[in-house]
């Protein structure tokens, strides 16, 4: 009823304004004006108002930095991003005085040359010199900022040195999972079949391997003779159903008795040096440290959407996509308990947040990021649990699993 | 140049619309099934009208939920009801939706289909001293593609799942896996099939224009004689038909990988528990099909507004538009330059770091031409004789706004420089600035210019004032302080409650931003109002209100079949002979024969 009320009232009004403009418009009419008759006086205000925007336009512009300066990052804490931080502030500066020049000139002429009756307008069709210079001149700004840019970027993605420490930094909808490398120093191989709740990153070790196809076996078969069981029972388009099903489990079991193979293959070739040997002793955790001041290589995987490892403070940011695995690589400069000091602020925290759109609760997806002395870190990461002593995987899977690898665990820790 | 340059013989296609006037037409061949392309301009421009309404409706919508998370708005009650706003709280996935269609309607539906649709339909004929289009049945089509496409658009709001959710971009794996974000169900099959119906219609809509631009121009309409609106609207056509292509094939195989079960863009996924087949596939390879569309496509919007504010800018000015050559010269690096640049959208995918150092500097090139352009804008209005029209005031916002975001566009194309603000409200509000807030000012000039070309009557002047200078406060008042939240403020976020770090100034600063937003949007309503009441009721125009130059404004106010009752006028020099010394009047129509010892210019 309301709504109606409010509609009808509306509806009225706008009635009422047509009526109005109308007899507005008659008045103009019999004073002998027309809409595309603009006035000296109205010109003259439009071309005031042109001067006063463009003041309080670059007034505003100027204040508003300086009053929500708490808007703004605190330093750089990266190596990387003190060299993007110096980058900005060059930009900032050239771009500054062009913004403030064009502006100007925009609006002070736009206000200055507004119609007078009986004046006639400059004719000023082109002016090759002119033209060459500002084309030269901003061709030669723009290449040297963009050489330096390059130059920036070439560094920030160079390739890393041997041995540098590598994290692997895991997205899923709609949270973060971590990954650190063992005694070994290296990250062991992943396979998206073997994900479980027991193994998040899907890790492949012989171990978790013919864990894992232990159990889609008995999948298999489970899923096959309740099939057969009420085959008679249930619906063609409910059978067609369970049949994809059981056909999609198969291939999986296909496929990672492919991978058994490609891996054992590879540790007959490369022994202690298989990418598959190096998984048992990995770290999953779902806390984010870092040590400062060590160059670190952040390698990003996927498990569904693209997501993207946005860490603001540390002027760092890369998609994770699922299906490959993308890196970057960063120095922390200043540990989060300085970074406390520094802003003044005891809950001070980096902030690792997703920053391409994954799905309804990305919102939500981050995860704090501490930096902490070499020594605090290595004693954390320590405790951390290893993953193949950790988790006691699925019991039930370990009884009935293969008697060709199952037994034979020598993990890749020594 | 070659043969297709030369200006045909006048009247040449003349053919059988002389005889043709009197013939009555039936409302239906009128105004619905018309080929006559003053109308079909028209149902364009309502079209985009209605569409940048629901679209900007959304935006308040999101920007209310931005910067007062959880509050209880009647009015976002109002548009979603319960299941979409239960208690009057936006949903997050209705939020990533609006978001979503918002982005969709405003760039395809609103800033392409009703730019470019509009003004090429309207200006091309009437500017080249053509009948109509080359092909009235198929420009015909094109807007009834236009049109088929805008409604499944809408009618994806009313699905079940809800509209698609995953940003306008619809990257896979989210657009393609409905168990990873409800949108994409039902809704994302919708918009795929929208936008190739789009696509369908956008390049029937290309080809008749470069084709009549080519074809179809009067005696002594040489291509170095067209006004900057043509030549922008020919090189919007041309990018369009090359680029638009592409992203059907995107779409066409985004829609196999979700109804066929190939795996083009996917590759070792768990999702909902479960390990899905698709090996091998990247999402890297719909970025690039995606972008190799999504970059020219800015363009796309953004060069029919450079072409509208030239003319509106020269002829307010009463001075020629300074540097001629140049600004086609420009218009024509522009749109090559804007086929090189498109994976500056993808610095930190995980592309190789060697291509994004190619592309940031392409990508930088483009901002050459782009500063000529605002140098030769300013210069023509340096000694001008401004009259301060409402459509010369929006070319002079234009102007400025496209100051604003095109230098942020310096930041974002420096690859270093952009892994800091990539995906963030920096980057929004750069492309709000450049190509949104530019664009629509330029079509508002458009309609306010145009207006007594396309129905007889003025639009009413002060109105015009208000609405200009509350929009421009409002724009500047949304997109400046976006540009601050952005510097760490990533997008597409429901809400921001859970971050201490995005607290205080930049809650502050989002708060302005909803405020001038919303005020903004008020603001249109006096558009609204000033353009529907002026069809009917508007002051009746006479033949050339603007004292122009250009060959539109010799055809007589009622609109006829064919344009011109008499045979098709006669070019004999360029469209921007304003305060020529020597002459009476401040304005020389093309259709003027040059005087004895008179020098072209």
């Amino acid at each position: 009823m309301t709504t109606l009320l409010i509609l009808t009232v509306l509806v009225l009004g706008l009635l009422v304004v047509l009526r109005l403009s109308r007899v507005a418009d008659l008045t103009r009419e019999l004073r002998g004006l027309r809409e595309e008759r603009i006035t000296e006086r109205e010109n003259r205000i439009s071309g005031r108002l042109m001067w006063a925007f463009g003041a309080i336009y670059l007034i505003l512009f100027t204040w508003m930095p300086i009053h929500f300066h708490e808007v703004f990052l605190p330093p750089a804490a990266s190596t990387q991003g003190v060299l993007i931080d110096q980058l900005y502030d060059i930009n900032w500066v050239v771009l500054g005085i062009v913004f403030f020049g064009t502006n100007i000139a925009l609006f002070w002429f736009a206000g200055k040359y507004y119609h007078r009756d009986g004046k006639r307008a400059y004719w000023y069709p082109h002016n090759d010199k002119l033209e060459m210079i500002w084309t030269i001149v901003p061709t030669i700004v723009l290449v040297a900022g963009i050489i330096y840019g390059i130059i920036v970027w070439n560094r920030i993605t160079a390739p890393v040195a041997p041995g540098t420490m590598q994290v692997e930094m895991y997205s899923k909808q709609f949270d973060w999972t971590f990954r650190y490398p063992g005694k070994d120093g290296k990250l062991g191989a992943t396979d998206f079949r073997l994900i479980t709740s027991d193994n998040p990153l899907g890790i492949v070790t012989r171990k978790s391997l013919s864990d894992r196809l232990a159990t889609l076996k008995q999948e298999s078969a489970q899923a096959t003779a309740d099939r057969e069981a009420q085959a008679a029972t249930l619906p063609t388009s409910s059978l067609e159903d369970r049949d994809a099903d059981i056909a999609h489990i198969n291939r999986m079991i296909e496929r990672l008795m492919g991978l058994q193979k490609l891996m054992e293959d590879d540790i007959k070739a490369n022994g202690a040096n298989s990418a598959y040997m190096h998984g048992a002793d990995d770290k999953v955790t779902k806390e984010f440290h870092l040590p400062v001041d060590t160059d670190v290589e952040l390698l990003m995987r996927s498990q569904d959407v693209i997501h993207s490892a946005y860490l603001p403070h540390m002027r760092a940011q890369m998609n994770t996509v699922p299906g490959m695995t993308t890196r970057m690589h960063l120095k922390p400069t200043i540990t989060t308990d300085s970074m406390r000091v520094m802003t003044n602020n005891p809950e001070f925290d980096y902030i690792l947040m997703c920053n391409k759109v994954c799905g309804i609760s990305h919102y939500n997806m981050q995860a704090p990021l501490t930096v902490e002395a070499a020594g605090a870190f290595k004693v954390w990461n320590i405790m951390l649990p290893v993953f193949e002593k950790a988790g006691s995987p699925a019991p039930a899977a370990t009884a009935e699993a293969t008697p060709a690898e199952g037994t034979e665990e020598t993990s890749g820790t020594n | 140049m070659s043969a297709a340059m030369h200006p045909p013989v006048a009247d040449s296609n003349s053919h059988a619309h002389a005889g043709l006037h009197h013939h009555k037409e039936s409302f239906i061949s009128k105004y619905v099934f018309s080929q006559d392309h003053k109308m079909i301009s028209k149902q364009f421009l309502i079209t985009a009208i209605i569409m940048a309404v629901v679209a900007m409706i959304m935006s308040i919508i999101f920007r209310l939920q931005i910067a007062f998370p959880g509050e209880s708005f009647a009015f976002t009650h109002f548009f979603l009801g319960d299941k979409w706003a239960p208690d009057g709280v936006l949903s997050p996935s209705m939020f990533l939706g609006l978001v979503t269609i918002h982005g969709t309607i405003m760039l395809f539906f609103v800033l392409t289909g009703g730019l470019s649709g509009t003004f090429s339909n309207l200006l091309i004929p009437l500017q080249i001293g053509a009948r109509d289009m080359a092909s009235g049945f198929i420009n015909m089509l094109s807007f009834w593609f236009f049109l088929a496409a805008s409604v499944v658009m809408l009618s994806s709001l009313f699905v079940e799942s809800g509209p698609a959710n995953g940003g306008w971009t619809v990257y896979p794996p989210l657009s393609v896996l409905p168990q990873a974000i409800p949108g994409s169900g039902t809704g994302m099959t919708l918009w795929l099939f929208s936008m190739v119906l789009f696509i369908a219609g956008s390049l029937m809509g290309s080809l008749n224009y470069i084709v009549t631009i080519l074809n179809l121009r009067t005696k002594g309409m040489k291509m170095t004689r067209l006004p900057l609106t043509i030549w922008a609207l020919l090189l919007t056509a041309i990018v369009g038909v090359l680029a638009f292509p592409v992203l059907v094939s995107a779409v066409v195989l985004l829609i196999m990988d979700r109804m066929m079960g190939t795996s083009f863009y996917l590759s070792e996924i768990h999702i909902a528990g479960e390990a899905l087949d698709n090996m091998g596939g990247s999402p890297i390879l719909y970025e690039h099909l995606f972008w190799f569309l999504g970059h020219p496509e800015v363009y796309i919007v953004i060069l029919p507004a450079f072409g509208i504010s030239s003319e509106v800018i020269s002829t307010m000015s009463r001075k020629p538009i300074f540097g001629y050559r140049a600004m086609i010269g420009s218009l024509m690096a522009i749109s090559f330059l804007s086929f090189i640049v498109w994976a500056h959208h993808m610095f930190i995918t995980g592309m190789n770091p060697f291509l994004g150092a190619v592309f940031a500097f392409t990508t930088t090139l483009i901002a050459v031409p782009s500063s000529i352009k605002v140098f030769n804008y300013i210069t023509t209005l340096w000694r001008g004789n401004i009259v301060f029209s409402p459509a010369m005031l929006f070319s002079i916002g234009m102007v400025s706004t496209f100051i604003a975001g095109g230098l942020t566009g310096i930041i974002v194309a420096n690859a270093a420089l952009d892994i800091q603000v990539h995906d963030t409200y920096f980057v929004v509000a750069h492309f709000h600035m450049v190509m949104g807030v530019s664009a629509i000012f330029a079509m508002l000039a458009g309609v306010y210019h145009w207006f007594p070309r396309m129905y007889g009557r003025m639009m009413n002047t002060k109105l015009g004032y208000f609405h200009f200078w509350i929009t421009l406060v409002a724009a500047y008042g949304v997109f400046i302080p976006m540009h601050y939240v952005g510097l760490s403020g990533p997008r597409r976020y429901y809400e921001y409650t859970e971050f201490p770090m995005f607290q205080g100034a930049f809650m502050d600063l989002n708060v302005i931003i909803t405020v001038f937003a919303a005020i903004g949007g008020a603001a249109q309503l006096i558009f609204l109002y000033n353009f529907f009441r002026s069809i009917w009721y508007g002051q009746k125009a006479v033949q050339n209100p603007w004292n122009s130059n250009t060959l539109e404004w010799t055809a007589p106010v009622e609109h006829l079949h064919g344009n011109w009752p008499g045979p098709l006028p006669v070019v004999h020099r360029w469209p921007y002979d304003y305060s020529k010394p020597g002459k009476p009047d401040d304005f020389v129509p093309q259709t003027v024969p040059l005087e004895d010892g008179e020098e072209e210019s």
